[in-house]
């Protein structure tokens, strides 16, 4: 007796560990991908373009912290890369966007698709098409805890952390001070913002300039434990703009639940082995095995990378608006 | 008066483009140089340009300049096809591609149906590595040469290996989501439950290629299933990342596996603390005492500062270079009728044949692990101080395997 509940309550500490480490791992990817979408979803709602070169400014701040920790180190790094970033961006909205505002929306979406390629063509001339070995700082090379049997890495722990703290102070900043309580009447009244005299273009570089320098600080965190290569932006862009439609264009607080949501639906379908096939089993219809062999024995782990997408359309279908979207596409 | 100049400008032009194409003998690298398989992709390449630089010093082939013309094909079988066609294009007639069967079924394909259409111009199709057995059984061809063993070759010699080791239990199956992981993993079901029907399968995932780049659920996954040997066929990125997730959640299990040699591999094993417990199974490793190959290794890092992970590549480059002085030609149709049926003495030692009924290659096969050296083992790997022991070593005879191949030779 004592032999079987020992073996129950073992069983019980194996399921336990895999869902409390896919918890761990799935809120990790959430918020690296919050830092990112909410940049994006702030810049869509005061400029009004979907900023395609998102994705763009992660890999420029994961190789622009790559070179800078290889000439004076990780720490250093991780500040000045999202600032010179960000002064990137900033100089993209002032030079580049400011000029093509007045073609239109579509016109401002094509020069950041645009801009997407030319800033992949030139990281692959200054850095190459091969990984660059971006490594995690020695001083958080060691495992954080353990849970039952599983380490867990404190590099992790520590995206973890720096993501929080920089939300914390966005939101400090956003509900506390002046320029925050401008940015936010900008959000939903952009014209009238105007009307009272602030400075409205100033105000769109520096918006621009932070929510390209977020997605940098997540492309710094990010390179050393995901691969820093000129692939990245590609890999990473198109989930972004799941994340932000599933959210709702505009919408901050949906944004963060569409990460958070996305993040942990991949990790944890990866753990799942349902299939059709182990549903429905001896009541399979008689051409599973033949016509339908495909889709009925794909286990849920094999699609869990595309289930995002399958999201999306599901949103689409049913709530176009996003979850919690306050704007008309 | 101005056209014909530039008309004689272009003739001239014309003209010296053939006369150069005439000395040297091009071979098309059609593999990834960006993306996912970048890592491996370039160094496939500089070992090809190392070896048509071997060849060269000792006079090139028949006295003709071989050269290596890089095609990045970002691992994606239509990109293949459109790097063939510029090769050919371009006056190349050797293809070599080893990164990826589904890219190789894919040229495979395209090779044989141009060669159908363009008599005379034919093109031959050198695979180093792409081992999905189908390329050498159902859909073999005249103009495909397979110097990799493929992977049922390599599971019936692991599978083989691990009938002797009594502590597998519980075998975790992780592989590629493509034609190759789908071969591997069929392959290791059919054969363990023949030879091991003790061993319970507590796993068996696929995964996208090349395409994540955080293994850990996948770790998680095995984790909680309580494995203690993991097969995989994975490789480059995808090994590499795999071992690394289980080196930062200190997963400790036994490896058996195809690639874990590849670019990274041996840096995120040594992460992983994992000393001889990780196990592959190739045609060659640098530990194996031979003095030639020991020369050439050493002449290689000194050039390169990477280890010969392609000995398959040597092999394909020196019988290439043997077959066009067989046959007194460098004409595709005439090398490849002097390379079937080739006996050749391979890089690591001993002799290989190439199988005239399927254009299979078969060659003395070696199971190593990777871990601490000893005097027995000058070479490390990545500047980790481990290097590769060899485990077990099963000869030429003992890898046949028969063949449905039925194939269509040119009259």
């Amino acid at each position: 007796m004592p032999e079987r509940s020992r073996l129950i309550s073992r069983g019980w500490c194996v399921v336990l560990e895999l869902i409390v480490i896919s918890t761990l791992n799935g809120v990790l990817f959430g918020i690296l991908l919050f830092l990112m979408a909410s940049g994006l979803t702030v810049i869509f709602s005061m400029l009004g373009v979907l900023n395609f070169a998102h994705a763009s400014f992660y890999m420029l701040g994961a190789f622009f912290g790559f070179q800078i920790s290889r000439w004076v180190g990780f720490w250093p790094a991780l500040l000045i890369a999202p600032l010179l970033a960000g002064a990137l961006g900033a100089a993209v909205e002032r030079f580049g966007l400011r000029q093509v505002h007045r073609n239109g929306h579509v016109a401002e979406l094509l020069f950041t698709f645009g801009l997407a390629f030319a800033i992949e063509e030139i990281v692959q001339i200054i850095w190459g098409k091969s990984p660059v070995d971006f490594r995690i700082p020695p001083l958080l090379d060691f495992s954080a805890f353990t849970i039952f049997s599983t380490n867990y890495p404190a590099y992790k722990m520590f995206m973890l952390l720096v993501s929080i703290i920089i939300f914390a102070g966005l939101l400090v900043a956003l509900k506390k001070t002046r320029i925050g309580l401008i940015v936010q009447a900008a959000l939903t009244h952009p014209q009238m913002v105007g009307h009272l005299g602030h400075n409205v273009g100033r105000i769109f570089m520096l918006v621009f300039g932070v929510g390209t320098a977020l997605a940098a600080i997540a492309g710094v965190i990010a390179g050393p434990a995901l691969v820093t290569q000129s692939n990245m932006a590609a890999l990473l862009g198109p989930i972004l703009f799941v994340v932000v439609v599933v959210g709702g264009l505009g919408s901050l607080p949906g944004a963060f639940i569409a990460s958070l949501l996305i993040g942990l639906v991949q990790t944890f379908a990866v753990s799942m082995n349902g299939s059709l096939d182990g549903a429905f089993g001896p009541l399979s219809p008689a051409y599973a095995q033949t016509w339908l062999a495909d889709i009925w024995g794909v286990t849920v782990a094999q699609i869990a990378p595309i289930m995002p997408y399958v999201l999306l359309v599901l949103i689409l279908i049913f709530r176009p608006m996003g979850l919690l979207g306050t704007r008309d596409t | 008066m101005r056209r014909l100049t530039i008309g004689i400008a272009f003739a001239l032009l014309a003209c010296s483009h053939a006369a150069i194409a005439q000395d040297t003998v091009k071979i098309g690298y059609i593999d990834p140089l960006s993306g996912g398989g970048a890592s491996v992709g370039e160094v496939g390449l500089k070992t090809f340009q190392f070896l048509a630089d071997e060849l060269n010093a000792k006079g090139g082939i028949l006295g003709k300049k071989v050269e290596i013309v890089p095609l990045d094909n970002k691992t994606n079988p239509q990109e293949s096809l459109i790097q063939a066609q510029k090769a050919i294009d371009a006056g190349v007639r050797y293809v070599t591609q080893g990164n990826g069967s589904s890219v190789a079924g894919a040229l495979s394909d395209f090779v044989t149906k141009y060669n159908d259409r363009n008599p005379g111009k034919e093109v031959l199709y050198f695979n180093y590595a792409a081992v999905d057995p189908i390329l050498t059984n159902a859909k073999c061809s005249f103009w495909h040469f397979r110097w990799d063993a493929n992977s049922d070759i390599k599971m019936e010699a692991l599978t083989n290996y691990m009938k002797g080791v009594p502590t597998i239990k519980k075998l975790y199956l992780i592989n590629q989501d493509y034609s190759f992981g789908e071969s591997v993993r069929s392959a290791a079901k059919t054969m363990l439950k023949a030879k091991r029907p003790d061993i319970a399968i507590v796993g068996d995932e696929l995964h996208p290629l090349l395409k994540i780049t955080d293994f850990a659920p996948y770790v998680a996954k095995i984790k909680a299933s309580g494995a203690d040997t993991v097969v995989t066929g994975n490789w480059g990125q995808d090994f590499a990342l795999l071992l690394k997730a289980a080196a930062d959640t200190g997963l400790k299990v036994n490896w058996y596996t195809y690639y874990a040699g590849g670019t990274g591999g041996p840096t995120a094993i040594k992460q992983a603390n994992l000393n001889h417990q990780v196990f592959q199974i190739a045609e060659g490793i640098p530990n194996l005492g031979n003095p030639a190959a020991d020369t050439f290794e050493k002449a290689l890092r000194a050039k390169y500062d990477f280890s010969l992970f392609y000995p398959r590549a040597v092999n394909e480059m020196r019988m290439f270079a043997a077959a066009a002085e067989k046959a007194k030609s460098v004409d595709p149709v005439k090398v490849a009728t002097a390379l079937e049926g080739m006996e050749f003495d391979v890089y690591d030692g001993g002799k290989g044949t190439m199988r005239k009924e399927d254009h299979q290659f078969f060659q003395p096969m070696y199971i190593a692990s990777f871990g601490e050296r000893t005097e027995k083992e000058p070479f490390d790997e990545e500047k980790t101080g481990w290097g590769w022991r060899q485990a077990a070593k099963i000869e030429a005879e003992q890898t046949t395997l028969p063949t449905t191949c039925k194939m269509e030779r040119p009259n």
